[in-house]
Parts: structure tokens; C-alpha cells; sequence
């Protein structure tokens, strides 16, 4: 930072000028009817001061001014509103060839885990020229990840997963604050985040510490748990097969069809009965307070890891869950609307 | 004054009615019971302002320049409860609602007498627990008390502040229905709803705000406690319950709260221009139904506090829009309130000048709300000091300095005596300043990106906090002097009359200080509010 006093942030990625924009534009405006009306009334207190021989001339109004400053208002507040809603729209939504980080936050750090099994704490390494996707949970409060030079913000709520996306465009180090109070070292969750040029970042991966990829450290966890006792591929398994599982339409013992994304299989683990799948019998254990966050997401990677691999997998038999084509989507849709019930995200609230 | 000769003060007036503790303590008189507001809310805002002295001087350096973390966590707790729940929603209509109000309308007293007195009872009753929060140890829960942290993750008396807030909850909920019922009962014959002063109009919106929000917010501290006490698993997603969903039902009531702390100032500050400009309102009927609409969507765009809380993209859309709603009723006041003093004949009082103060910090508080209801930009600001900065402007630009305004206004009627002129300037001259460097410099800070309640920060944010700091010395001061020389004119004050700004309205037709039933008759009006015009002998300012 230089001597002086900055007026902005950096812009380090690809959406900050685009935020810089709609923030210079309101600023324009606002300074533009702060000044108007203080130099009205700077005129008017001039103008009409009170002085032994001034009377006022009394006027009850004008329904034309009203509609006038009704209207104007009206008008640049939906400018302002259709334009930040199409630029929230724009950042809420990752793109697909997002590179994938998972991070946890906890009273009062953050820690990073990349699909190959690097770990790192307070610290964030990403490269430059590629959107990444931070999928966020807390072990404990609510926590909120935010760059300021990315015009970054998310919470991070601890019952379900929560997705943000940037893309760093210049090499450089940037603050990374928790900004939802979070109790007494609130001001101390604090990191950075690393942008690197993509060969540097490459062998910054290499060059760390991983014990085997997330995915490879779920499967041991799968095994641990025993989570294949049930989730087995043959016919007589108790519980579904998870091949080919992550990023299908479920359909649950209720009729409710639901996509098998991260939130749902985190549920599935530590609340099982909350989502049965339909078939089954609601016999799983919970693993509530037995494993932890980063369990989680190595399992919840493993699994998807299982879809990748198994794309044509069987659907229909017995030991798998009830799993819909997406070409049959339509037609249970329409069948739970003649339920009169309407088919719920995963992404909103698992009630 | 031109008529200074004349003035003597009243031989029996609601002040020198009784005497002794009991006649204050079991008194029915909303005068009464507003003087014991406005000496209660005085002692929370001088509390709440010396944690906020406290937080400024802390934050002079990066690491922090006085204490723990955990003690200035609690600082920025009790600053925000004690500031909204114990000065910013009762000041207006406690004090000066409860005073003027009935007399505006040409009543006798409020329609529930004992339950105004009761509400003050009660509002101490809420205070004593929270100050109780205070010495068990201090609370660091945040104003906000946003779970799962307030209910499973602190051991400081979260409960007993959270009790402070909902016992404090309902003496507003009191206020708000004896204004509601004395607004559509007591009135005055010929004191027909156009002829409602603004003042009455904008307690009343602020009443139905109270009456239909309050209760939620008491249901929500309830929650906390029992989760607190009992793990029923609300709000504990451990326990299955949702921390977002305390978010919806604390904001439900706290956004429209920020209402309840604003209605009443556009209230004063549309007595004030007309008066100092003697001009009849502009647009009586935009102004009164403005105050009607804010009250109205104020319900409804609570989750714009929510954009990066988790909620749907879709909803945030929603609550985006609405949001902009509110803007335009807002607008349409500060348009109004500026055409009022066109071609007027305006002199620049203390009161006239803290109105003034008003419309322009208003201004940009509101024009800043805009940033916040813009969704791709509230991403970025969310949390930040932006935030602080805006509300600041709202809540103190905006409330207290009206509240001041109209203190300095109704000083000569509550007390009989005027407060010395070219004091008052000077001090309302202090607190435009210091409040403005103060807080400006937060918005600068916001957009950098300093988050709230740091009690640390990175060093380049300290040019711009140490400017904030300097500011909250000299705001400081500004607010000092009142209380010397408003508690100075209660003896050596110039006796007011009746009527010293020459003002329109029943308050200023009956004695200063007001018998004790206000009027030995009652009033007949047959004139619209603020009838200024040729026929009044036009005061000449000394």
C-alpha cells in the first residue's frame, strides 16, 4: 500500500470493476442529490432570508413536482436495481470449468483443502486466469469469507455447504477476512489469499505435503467407517449403491425427488433419516459428532469421485438407489404435481 | 425576541402542581412521564456514547490501542443495545411524543394514562437487566445476537440482556397503542385527520410499526433464551434447527425498528421548516401518506440484511426490489421538506438548524441505503464499515439530530425557558462537523474493506480510523454542551412565553409550561395545520 490513503480496493479479479462500476455510478448519483438539495437549501436561506419587511408567499403544493419526484426516483432506482441483480446474478453463478476448493472455518481459522489432498491454513493459493469455486462450511458459528480485492463475499453457515467463485486476475497477495462476528477473535480470522501465474501455482501444488487425494483419503474413510457394509453394488446391500450417485434426481420414500449434491449427501451422513431413499429402510446410523467437517468432504469427494468413474453404471438395479434418467425427469415432475407437492431443491433449506 | 418584556412564566403550571418524589413517581400527566423519559434516555445516551468514546479511542491503532478483544467485543454490544434499544427507539416519541402529542391533537392526556406510566416502569425494568448484563460481565453477543453464536458458543450473560431488550420491547409495544388510540379518540372537534400536524402523523405510522413488530422480536429473544437454557433446537443445527431462520425473525422486527427510529425525526423536522421558514407544508398529504407507505414496506424488506446470508438468489431479487420501494417515500419527504422553504421567510434558529442538518444527512444516509439494496454491490460492502457509515447517518445524522433539533424546539414549552441562542449554534455547529468526520471517512473505509467489529486490522485502514477517532472527540463535545447549558436555562433560561417562534399549533396557544391538563377548555379548531400566512405579525430575528 502507498503512503497515501487508498479510495478503493484492488482489483484483483475478473468482477471487481464491473462492482466498481455500479459503486462509482451511485456514488455520482448520490453526490449529485446531496448537492442539489444542499445547494437549494443554501439558496433558499439566502434568497428568502428573514428580514422585517419579507413575507412569505404561502403555496400548498404541487401534485405535478410530486409525480416529477416520485417518477425520477423511481426511475434510477430500478437502473440501479436491474443492474446490480444481473451482476449479483453473474456472481453467483460459477462457471463450470471452475477449479474446485473446499474450505472449512472454524473459531477462529480457515482451512483449505484441494481435491489433491493439499491442505494449508490461513492461506489460500489460487491461479490467476481461472475461476475458482470455494465450497465453504464451519465446524462451529457462522463465519463469512470475505476478499475484499475480489468483491468477495459468502457466509459460511455451519448445516450446509455454501459455493462462492472468483477469478484472480493478477499475481499478488490479498487480505481474506471472516466478516461475520464470530466471538472474541473475531478480527484475528484472517488469511490470505495467494494468486499465482498458473506454472507457478502448479508447482506450488506439487510441491506440497498431500496424503493422497481427497478422494483416495474417502475411500479409506468409506472403508473405516464401514460405510461399505451397506453401500454395496450387489443385490443384497442395505443400503443404496452411491455409484454414479453425485449430481442425480433422487427420489426419497416421501415421493420428493432431490438432487444428490454435496448438502444432500452431507444430510444423508450425519442425519440419515431426514432423506431416505426410496426402497429402503430408514436403518442407517447417524455419524453426527463422529466425524469431522473434513471427513466430510473426502467422503462427499469420494462418492462424486465414484460417479465420475462410473458413468454407465446400472440404474435400475435393486442395490442402487432409486435413481431417475434425466430424460425421465419430466414425467415424475409432472406426476408429483398431480400429488399437489412440489419438488424442493436441496439447496434451500433441508426442511 | 421583539415582545421579550411581556413573557412571565404561568403561576400554576404541570411542574409546580405537586411537589415531592411521590408526584413524580405515580404521576398520570404524559408531561411528567416525558420528563422522566427524557432524564432516563439521556443517562442511556451518555452511556451508550461513552462506549462508543471507548470503541473510537481502541481503534486509534491497528492492533488495538486499550483493551482485550473479548472487552471491545462487548463494547460494540452494549454501544449498539444501549443506543437503539434505550435511547433510539423511545427518544422521540417517549419524550416528545408523549409531551406534544395530545396537546397537538387538543387532548387532555394520552387515552391509557396508567399504561403510559406503566410503559416507563417497564422500560426501566429493561434497562436495570441490561445494565445488570453490564456488571455480571458484559455481554459480546452483538446487538444483533445472531445464533448459533449468541445461543451455544458464549458464556456471557446472553440471557439477561436478551431479557433487558424484550422487557424494553414492551414499553414500546404501550407507547405505540396509547398513541394509536389517543390519535383516533381524543381528538379535538374540528381536528380532522388532514388537520393532523405531521408530527402526529409520523408518531402514528411509528405506533403501528411498534405494535405490530415489537411482539416478534419479543418471540425471537424468547427462542434464544430457551435454546440458551433448554437446547429445544431452534436455531442449533447441531440440534436440527436453522441459524438463518433467527436471521429472518430478528430482521423481521429490526428492520422495521430502524422505521420506528426515523418516523418520529421526519416528524419534528416537518414542524420545524414550516415553522422557521412560516410556510405552510409542501405537499401535506404526500408528506403524511410517505410516513404511511415506509411504515408499510418497511415490513417486507427485512432479508435485504440477508444477500450473503444464504438465502435463494431468487428471494434476494425480491428483497431487492422492495427495498427500492422504501427509497421513494423518503425521497418524496426530503423534495417536500426542501420546496417548504421555498419563498419562505426563513430564519436560522437552533432548531432550524439541526432540520437542516438533517435533510442533508438523511440525504446521503438514504442515498447510501441504495448501495446496500444493490445486490452485486452489497456483496462487497456487506458487513463492512459501509455499513456503519450509513446507519450512522440514518441514526444519528438522521434521529438524533432531530431528536436535538426538536429538543431545542419544544425546550421552551416542556421547561418555560430558552436555552441560550449562541451556545446552541455553536454546539449544533460542533455536531455537523464532528459527525461528519466521523463517519464519512467509513464509507471510504467500508469500501476498502474493513469488515465490523474488528477489534484488529490491518495497518493501512489506520489514516482513515484515526480521522473517525478525531471526529468522535469533537462530536463528543458538541453533545456535552447541550446538557450543560439545556440543565444551565433551567434556572437562569430567559422566561419563553407562550409562543416564541411564533409557531402555529395548539401547543403554542397554551401557556410554557403547560398547565397540568393542558387546556382549561377545550380547543375548537377550524384551521388546517401550519396556517402561516399574511395576517400573522412576521417576528424580526435580533
Amino acid at each position: 500500500m502507498q503512503s497515501t490513503v487508498p479510495l478503493f480496493p484492488e482489483q484483483a479479479s475478473t468482477i471487481a470493476h464491473h462492482v466498481d462500476w455500479l459503486y462509482l455510478f451511485l456514488v455520482a448519483i448520490t453526490a449529485f442529490f446531496s448537492l442539489l438539495v444542499a445547494a437549494l437549501i443554501l439558496f433558499f436561506i439566502i434568497r428568502y432570508k428573514r428580514t422585517p419587511d419579507r413575507e412569505a408567499e404561502q403555496i400548498h403544493g404541487s401534485t405535478l413536482l410530486e409525480i416529477v419526484w416520485t417518477v425520477i426516483p423511481l426511475g434510477i432506482s430500478m437502473v440501479i436495481f436491474v443492474w446490480a441483480a444481473v451482476l449479483y446474478f453473474h456472481m453467483q453463478r460459477p462457471p463450470s470449468n471452475a477449479m474446485e476448493v473446499y474450505g472449512v472455518a472454524k473459531q477462529w481459522m480457515w482451512k483449505f483443502e484441494y481435491p489433491g489432498g493439499q491442505r494449508e491454513i490461513n492461506s489460500l493459493h489460487v491461479p490467476i486466469g481461472r475461476p475458482v469455486r470455494v465450497t465453504l462450511i464451519s465446524q462451529d458459528v457462522i463465519h463469512s469469507f470475505f476478499v475484499p480485492a475480489f468483491r468477495v463475499k459468502q457466509d459460511v453457515l455451519p448445516n450446509r455447504y455454501m459455493t462462492t467463485w472468483f477469478e484472480a486476475k493478477e499475481p499478488g497477495t490479498y487480505h481474506l477476512f471472516c466478516s461475520q462476528y464470530c466471538g472474541t477473535k473475531h478480527s484475528a480470522m484472517i488469511g490470505e489469499v495467494v494468486a499465482m501465474k498458473p506454472e507457478d501455482f502448479a508447482s506450488w501444488l506439487t510441491s506440497g505435503k498431500a496424503e493422497g487425494s481427497l478422494a483416495a483419503q474417502g475411500e479409506k474413510l468409506f472403508q473405516q467407517l464401514g460405510c461399505a457394509t451397506c453401500h454395496r453394488a450387489d443385490s443384497g446391500a442395505r443400503g443404496p449403491n452411491l455409484a454414479g450417485l453425485y449430481g442425480r434426481q433422487v427420489r426419497l420414500t416421501d415421493g420428493h425427488v432431490v438432487v444428490a449434491d454435496d448438502n444432500y449427501i452431507r444430510e444423508s451422513i450425519l442425519v440419515p433419516n431426514a432423506k431416505v431413499v426410496s426402497g429402503f429402510q430408514p436403518i442407517m446410523p447417524t455419524f453426527q459428532g463422529m466425524i469431522s467437517e473434513e471427513d466430510l468432504i473426502q467422503l462427499s469427494d469420494y462418492i462424486k469421485h465414484l460417479s465420475a468413474q462410473q458413468q454407465e453404471g446400472p440404474l435400475n438395479n435393486r442395490s442402487t438407489p432409486e435413481q431417475i434418467r434425466d430424460s425421465e425427469v419430466k414425467q415424475v415432475q409432472d406426476q408429483m404435481k398431480q400429488q399437489d407437492t412440489v419438488p424442493q431443491k436441496t439447496s434451500g433449506n433441508n426442511k | 425576541m421583539s415582545t421579550a418584556t411581556a413573557n412571565v412564566m404561568p403561576a400554576k403550571h404541570y411542574l409546580n402542581d405537586n411537589y415531592g418524589i411521590r408526584s413524580w413517581l405515580l404521576t398520570k400527566d404524559h408531561k411528567r412521564i416525558a420528563v422522566l423519559y427524557l432524564a432516563s434516555i439521556t443517562v442511556f445516551f451518555f452511556i451508550g456514547g461513552i462506549y462508543a468514546a471507548l470503541i473510537r479511542l481502541h481503534l486509534l491503532t491497528p492492533q488495538g490501542a486499550l483493551f482485550q478483544a473479548d472487552t471491545y467485543n462487548k463494547l460494540f454490544t452494549m454501544h449498539g443495545v444501549n443506543m437503539i434499544f434505550f435511547f433510539l427507539v423511545p427518544s422521540v416519541p417517549a419524550v416528545m411524543g408523549n409531551f406534544i402529542l395530545p396537546i397537538m391533537i387538543g387532548a387532555k392526556d394520552l387515552a391509557f394514562p396508567k399504561i403510559n406510566l406503566l410503559s416507563w416502569y417497564i422500560y426501566i425494568g429493561g434497562a436495570l437487566f441490561s445494565l445488570a448484563a453490564l456488571v455480571s460481565g458484559g455481554v459480546d453477543t452483538g446487538w444483533t445476537f445472531y445464533t448459533p453464536l449468541s445461543t451455544g458458543f458464549l458464556r456471557t450473560p446472553v440471557t439477561v440482556l436478551a431479557i433487558g431488550v424484550l422487557i424494553a420491547g414492551f414499553s414500546s409495544i404501550f407507547t405505540g397503542l396509547n398513541f394509536i388510540v389517543t390519535v383516533h379518540r381524543m381528538r379535538a372537534p374540528g381536528m380532522t385527520w388532514g388537520r393532523l400536524p405531521l408530527f402526529v402523523w409520523a408518531n402514528y405510522a411509528t405506533s403501528i410499526i411498534m405494535i405490530l413488530g415489537t411482539p416478534v422480536l419479543a418471540i425471537t429473544l424468547i427462542l434464544v433464551a430457551l435454546e440458551r437454557a433448554f437446547h429445544i433446537g431452534v436455531f442449533d443445527p447441531k440440534l436440527g434447527g436453522d441459524p438463518v431462520l433467527f436471521q429472518h425473525m430478528f430482521w423481521f422486527y429490526s428492520h422495521p425498528a430502524v422505521y420506528i427510529m426515523i418516523l418520529p425525526g421526519m416528524g419534528v423536522i416537518s414542524e420545524i421548516i414550516t415553522c422557521f421558514s412560516r410556510k405552510r407544508v409542501f405537499g401535506y398529504p404526500f408528506i403524511a401518506f410517505s410516513s404511511i407507505a415506509i411504515a408499510v414496506f418497511g415490513f417486507v424488506v427485512w432479508a435485504h440484511h440477508m444477500f450473503v446470508a444464504g438465502i435463494s438468489v431468487y428471494s434476494a431479487l425480491v428483497f431487492s426490489l422492495l427495498s427500492y420501494a422504501v427509497a421513494i417515500p423518503s425521497a418524496v419527504k426530503v423534495f417536500n421538506w426542501t420546496a417548504t422553504m421555498y419563498k419562505g421567510s426563513i430564519s436560522l434558529q437552533t432548531p432550524m438548524l439541526y432540520a437542516l442538518a438533517f435533510i442533508g444527512l438523511f440525504t446521503i444516509g438514504g442515498l447510501t441505503g441504495l448501495f446496500l439494496a444493490a445486490l452485486g454491490l452489497d456483496i462487497h460492502i456487506h458487513d463492512t464499515y459501509f455499513v456503519i457509515a450509513h446507519f450512522h447517518y440514518i441514526m444519528v445524522g438522521g434521529m438524533v439530530t432531530a431528536y436535538m433539533g426538536g429538543l431545542h424546539f419544544w425546550w421552551p414549552k416542556i421547561t418555560g425557558r430558552m436555552y441560550p441562542e449562541g451556545w446552541s449554534k455553536l454546539s449544533a455547529l460542533i455536531v455537523f462537523i464532528g459527525f461528519n468526520l466521523t463517519f464519512f471517512p467509513q464509507f471510504i473505509l467500508g469500501y476498502l474493506g474493513m469488515p465490523r467489529r474488528y477489534a484488529a486490522y490491518p495497518p493501512e485502514f489506520q489514516v482513515l480510523n484515526v480521522l473517525s477517532t478525531a471526529g468522535a472527540s469533537i462530536l463528543a463535545v458538541g453533545f456535552i454542551m447541550p446538557a450543560i447549558y439545556f440543565i444551565w436555562s433551567l434556572k437562569y433560561g430567559e422566561v419563553a412565553g407562550n409562543n416564541p417562534w411564533q409557531a402555529t399549533g395548539l401547543e403554542w396557544e397554551i401557556s410554557s409550561p403547560p398547565p397540568t391538563h393542558n387546556f382549561h377548555e377545550t380547543p375548537i379548531v377550524t384551521t388546517e395545520p401550519y396556517h402561516y400566512g399574511a395576517e400573522q405579525e412576521v417576528p424580526v430575528v435580533p
